[in-house]
């Protein structure tokens, strides 16, 4: 059995029913777990004191922020190549949880740069890419919100989202060229041990791992919304159907 | 194809075409700018190239939904996709038509007003080669914002939401250039890449605009 | 050339309206669609003219046969009626308007703007438009809204001159225009609630 055969509705419908409620315990436990450990459990840095604890929420959500526009930008694809109303629904759902997820990235970023860099906002590249995304993902939600036949609203949404995810990367390039940041290197990769002490690192991905899985939970939670919200229109169009 | 731009042109500078309105709009922002942040030449002229880029960019914005809805609202559009002419070549029509009655007028009006901000001197010539060179991609992602939103009823400002964020690369190199122009510096790196993105425009921009259309019209 | 329609199902907004629609008509015949206000007339002649596309069957021509002509005519209101027919004649590779001129008797209006036409010269301009498509199938929605008698009878030689060029008009109208051909009443053929199949 394909995966493609979890596009069917009522295929998906029947196995994501079991995996929101695992999915979501499971965020709960790592996030509340990684939050305690690293606020409580770890020494302050020698630099920069107790204010690196905000690295828990910073960097899961900023990495979310940008795997759901992934998420989405593959899902957009899959739609426009497959036709499978589940993945256009998928995109649907990613956008809100990412937008959200930028925002935290973006006040979180705001919170610790206030005691670091001595302001509340620079317009470093890391941050200014960040406030663009956030701006791409309101114009992808507003076109949603916009079009008022589903399918339409989905190939257009889709179309939006490969030029945009063009322009996006296009635009962390021309910001790059704008203006060379004073944000600290990236402080994840495989050689992180350069980057992050392992004091910090472990609890970091604990708490990564529970932001992905709210993720999935929340995108899951979202497609089946919008899957019934879809088979509530067509039951509303055959009954029109049937008076007229 | 030819033949829909002389169209559109026509329509363009007949009566209640709308020719010259992004123009004006361009001349207004600009006098108004010393009344914002005061008659400081130093300062006007710091802030200069990036304040006419960015005049001229909010000038292209406003004429963007008028690209296909008013074929819309009189059918010609339905008729225009039965026409033997594909949809792509609708839509390069349609941004030509747009960078010849904004981006070239913008381009030449924006050395003279230039002086009024006390832009320094060699930047004029910058300024009007990057925005000759950076208005066909302001067309052209425009003309795609616009199929985005031709099958709306209240298009015009959702377009601004959806087009803003694709202006900024064009916005940043292009400002880029005729600041460089004006301090003195070699600007020509930001205009290769300003270049590129036109380029880049021109080459992929059609076809998704193409394919936005037909998803509208249907 | 013929034109024909089989197990054609059309729709609006992902809703079928006529379902499992079959119909053939020859060269140099009419078909005209009867049928209530909303019982898929001009979602059918949007269908055929390639404006959308059919939901299930298959239609031969393809769209690059069909002139369209629907409600609004995309007439522009700021050129001249020379002017308008000249750039859909360019567009379809024609040179001359003189015929569309003459079919409606439109040449005494010729250098006028569009905007100072009434609806019914306005409406004849839109129909000029369909001679110089240079296409064998016409499909015109309600042609005759706002044509007084005497361009109602124009109207009809015109497409009677067409249909004796070997060519093929779909009207959806409710005028009797005397033209040779068949009535496709849509009542048998509107969808029903299973058409819309089950959701999804």
């Amino acid at each position: 059995m394909s995966l493609w055969s979890y596009a069917n509705p009522v295929r998906f419908m029947g196995a994501t029913r079991p995996l929101v409620p695992v999915l979501g315990a499971v965020a709960a436990v790592c996030i509340l777990v990684g939050l305690a450990w690293g606020f409580f459990f770890t020494p302050d840095d020698y630099r920069q004191g107790s204010t690196v604890k905000i690295i828990y929420l910073h960097v899961p959500s900023a990495l979310m922020a940008i795997n759901a526009w992934f998420m989405m930008l593959v899902a957009s694809l899959v739609w426009l190549i497959r036709r499978h109303h589940v993945s256009a629904l998928a995109a649907r759902a990613a956008a809100p949880v990412g937008v959200t997820m930028t925002l935290i990235a973006l006040v979180t970023g705001a919170v610790w740069g206030s005691p670091m860099w001595g302001t509340w906002w620079a317009w470093d590249p890391r941050l200014t890419s960040f406030l663009i995304l956030f701006l791409f993902y309101l114009g992808y939600i507003a076109l949603w919100q916009a079009v008022e036949d589903p399918d339409a609203a989905a190939d257009l949404t889709s179309v939006l989202c490969l030029v945009g995810s063009v322009f996006a990367v296009l635009s962390r390039y021309a910001v790059n060229f704008w203006n060379q940041g004073l944000h600290q290197g990236a402080s994840l990769s495989l050689d992180a041990e350069k980057n992050v002490a392992d004091v910090f690192y472990y609890p970091l991905l604990v708490c990564i791992a529970g932001f992905v899985a709210l993720f999935a939970a929340l995108v899951l939670l979202g497609t089946r919304t919008e899957i019934r919200a879809r088979r509530l229109h067509v039951l509303r169009l055959r009954e029109r159907m049937a008076d007229a | 194809m030819i033949r829909l731009v002389a169209r559109d042109l026509a329509l363009a500078v007949r009566a209640g075409g709308g020719f010259g309105l992004g123009l004006a709009f361009f001349l207004v922002v600009t006098v108004l700018v010393p009344f914002g942040v005061g008659p400081d030449t130093a300062r006007l002229g710091a802030i200069a190239p990036g304040l006419l880029w960015i005049a001229a960019l909010l000038a292209c914005l406003l004429s963007l939904d008028r690209i296909f809805a008013l074929d819309r609202e009189d059918g010609a559009l339905d008729l225009l996709a039965t026409a033997p002419l594909p949809m792509e070549g609708i839509a390069l029509a349609k941004a030509a038509a747009h960078w010849l009655t904004t981006g070239l007028p913008l381009s030449l009006a924006a050395a003279p007003l230039g002086v009024l901000l006390n832009l320094a001197w060699p930047g004029h010539l910058w300024l009007a080669a990057s925005l000759l060179a950076g208005t066909p991609a302001l067309s052209l992602i425009g003309t795609f914002g616009a199929a985005l939103t031709v099958g709306l009823r209240r298009g015009g400002l959702l377009i601004s939401l959806l087009v803003l964020p694709l202006y900024i690369p064009t916005l940043v190199f292009g400002a880029d250039v005729a600041r460089r122009g004006a301090e003195g510096l070699d600007p020509t790196t930001p205009l290769a890449l300003l270049a590129a993105v036109t380029l880049g425009c021109l080459a992929g921009l059609p076809f998704a605009a193409a394919a936005a259309l037909r998803v509208s019209l249907r | 050339m013929t034109l024909r329609a089989r197990d054609l199902t059309v729709g609006r907004g992902g809703l079928p309206v006529l379902a499992r629609l079959s119909f053939t008509v020859e060269a140099g015949r009419a078909l005209i669609l009867r049928g209530a206000n909303g019982t898929g007339k001009t979602t059918l002649l949007r269908t055929l003219a390639g404006l959308q596309a059919p939901m299930a069957g298959e239609i031969a021509p393809g769209r690059d046969a069909v002139a369209y002509a629907g409600h609004a005519d995309g007439m522009k209101a700021q050129l001249t009626v020379a002017e308008n027919l000249a750039f859909w004649a360019g567009l379809h590779g024609l040179r001359g308007i003189d015929a569309a001129l003459d079919a409606f008797a439109l040449r005494p209006l010729e250098d006028r703007l569009a905007q100072h036409l009434s609806a019914g010269q306005r409406r004849r301009l839109g129909l000029a438009r369909m001679l110089v498509t240079g296409r064998p199938v016409w499909c015109l929605d309600e042609p005759t809204v706002s044509l007084d008698a005497a361009n109602t009878a124009r109207f009809a030689a015109m497409v009677e001159g067409h249909l004796a060029e070997g060519g093929i008009a779909i009207l959806a109208t409710h005028i009797d225009l005397g033209l040779a051909g068949d009535t496709l009443d849509m009542g048998p053929w509107r969808a029903t609630a299973l058409d819309a199949g089950a959701p999804a």
